[in-house]
């Protein structure tokens, strides 16, 4: 036998391209829709926002309003195509297409099956959450060199909330449970994030809680990127990202287990 | 290798709550051989093919694929066996080669073999022509072809079919045979399961009855079909109230029978079954029925 009797690892190269190849084929079936809603909407937000409100608010936090969203906003769309597309597909390609069956009958585990689906995500949102900033900019947004740390911070950001989607999808038996976790925590979340307005226009009490959310944490490291960045604070902020990130990849990857493994 | 056998189980039992789906199943598939799992709903085959690729969990019991101990090896096991799933998982919005490639990284079919492994799969399912199809345009048939040739892309020793045939026309199911057929004289050990007695008699050269979780009996189809109905059976007409007068009969005298909707089939006599009635050769399907006393659907 020519095989080795090696013992195959944890988290291979090999299954994570595998897993990945497979999001990457599929998404050139589906690249123009998905890339129109998780482009489209945060824009939309932006303009209107921007343009609207901004008519009525010359400066926030000593920025252009259009700034002061334009740089917010990364965050709205990170969420947007980082968590909601986890939770759908993630639901679906186990509920109902039986995807995951397939994947973990090849040699491949749950836990590299969870984590390439999230590091896929985490690409895809890094490059979106860019395009509502680059309209900003087509609105009067000054470039700056911090601009290029921003598909990254997207990205980490993104890996954090695709695998909180997968946690989701992986702890709901229908997907109109999605519904308690979109009102109940990701709607709050999203206005409690200091995208349209500052959290320190919300009581003391929302502000404490607003620290907990790592859409403010996103919020605050692409406008510091951006703008300048404030040594210690951000990198609590990155820390914070990172922390969230890892508590949901592992979060993800043992409740998905128990739905793959009986 | 450690083993002669590309599976052994040993004492299988997994329970869903008080339920014990396998209840201490024994099970071996010699290399080279196709071994049938055969059995009605619920008798614990799917949960058996699912603990060869660990999907399944075992509470109690020793499982071994190709020399490798599961669940603990198993991934080794999944990079050397191929697995064509009962329910279709194929990508619907992918093309029959899109869908083929994706498996070759998952089976991670070496980048300069890639080309010549999904060639291969699509001449062996006969889907050369189909290559830039999207699955949902394919026939029912043509999509299991697809099924079975991802799971041989990478050229496995082993490959467990769950359900092959399941819910296909009878001449779709015949091309099925035929592939299957050839996958077993090119030596490829294959573990199946099945609920059509048919085609466990025709292709496999073992089978294990399964009933309640358990095997109730192992061995080549005809010695099974010898053993258990005999070499003859005699199909009895009549009223329903005739019926049961032969069923009756047969009880006295000893020998097995069981009822086929409108006649009953007096089994194990071997011709010395004096009643008026059609003599005819018994098959699998007798042995199933004698033995998990369940009709076939």
């Amino acid at each position: 036998m020519a095989t080795s009797r090696r013992r195959l690892g944890r988290l291979e190269r090999a299954a994570l391209q595998g897993v990945m190849v497979r999001e990457v084929v599929n998404f050139s079936s589906f690249w123009r829709s998905s890339t129109f809603s998780s482009t489209v909407d945060p824009t939309i937000y932006l303009l209107a926002f921007g343009l609207g409100f901004g008519s009525l608010v010359t400066r926030v936090a000593g920025h252009t309003y259009i700034e002061f969203v334009g740089t917010g906003i990364v965050a709205t769309t990170v969420l947007f195509s980082g968590a909601f597309t986890a939770m759908y597909s993630t639901f679906i390609k186990y509920k109902f297409q039986h995807t995951y069956d397939a994947i973990i009958a090849a040699p491949v585990d749950t836990e590299e099956l969870v984590t390439g689906e999230a590091l896929w995500v985490a690409v895809r949102t890094g490059v979106y959450g860019c395009v509502p900033m680059l309209v900003a900019v087509a609105f009067g947004l000054a470039p700056s060199w911090g601009m290029l740390l921003v598909p990254l911070i997207a990205a980490l950001a993104g890996f954090g909330w695709a695998a909180f989607g997968i946690f989701v999808a992986a702890r709901v038996s229908k997907i109109e449970s999605f519904s308690y976790w979109q009102s109940g925590l990701l709607t709050p979340m999203f206005l409690v994030a200091g995208t349209f307005f500052p959290l320190t226009a919300l009581p003391h009490w929302a502000q404490v809680v607003g620290n907990f959310n790592p859409l403010f944490h996103c919020v605050q490291l692409v406008r510091h990127a951006v703008f300048g960045t404030e040594g210690i604070a951000d990198l609590g902020h990155l820390a914070f990202l990172i922390g969230f990130a890892l508590a949901f990849w592992r979060l993800a990857i043992r409740y998905m287990e128990r739905k793959l493994i009986l | 290798m450690t083993g002669t056998s590309a599976i052994t189980v040993h004492g299988f039992v997994k329970r869903f709550g008080s339920l014990a789906a396998v209840d201490g199943l024994d099970l071996e598939v010699p290399f080279g051989a196709c071994v049938g799992l055969l059995g009605p709903n619920g008798a614990g085959k799917s949960t058996t093919m699912k603990a060869l690729t660990a999907q399944v969990i075992p509470d109690e019991g020793a499982i071994e694929v190709l020399g490798y101990r599961l669940p603990d090896d198993s991934k080794q096991a999944r990079a050397e066996m191929g697995v064509v799933p009962q329910l279709d998982n194929l990508d619907v919005s992918l093309t029959v080669e899109q869908n083929l490639l994706v498996f070759a990284y998952l089976y991670r079919v070496p980048a300069g073999e890639r080309r010549r492994a999904i060639e291969h799969a699509l001449a062996l399912a006969n889907l050369r022509d189909r290559r830039a199809s999207k699955v949902d345009q394919l026939s029912g048939g043509m999509r299991r072809r697809l099924l079975i040739a991802r799971g041989l892309l990478h050229r496995p020793r082993l490959l467990l079919l769950d359900e092959p045939t399941v819910g296909l026309d009878p001449q779709v199911r015949q091309e099925l045979w035929a592939l299957i057929d050839r996958l077993r004289t090119e030596g490829v050990s294959i573990l199946m399961s099945t609920h059509y007695i048919e085609e466990a008699e025709r292709l496999c050269d073992t089978v294990t009855i399964m009933s309640h979780g358990k095997a109730v009996a192992v061995g080549p189809p005809q010695a099974l079909i010898r053993a258990h109905a005999g070499r003859q059976a005699v199909e009895v007409y009549g009223s329903p109230a005739r019926l049961t007068e032969v069923e009756a009969t047969a009880r006295r005298r000893g020998w097995p029978s069981r009822r086929t909707g409108t006649s009953v089939s007096i089994l194990g006599g071997d011709g010395a079954v004096e009643l008026d009635g059609e003599r005819r050769v018994t098959n699998l399907e007798d042995v199933f029925v004698l033995l998990t006393g369940e009709e076939i659907d």
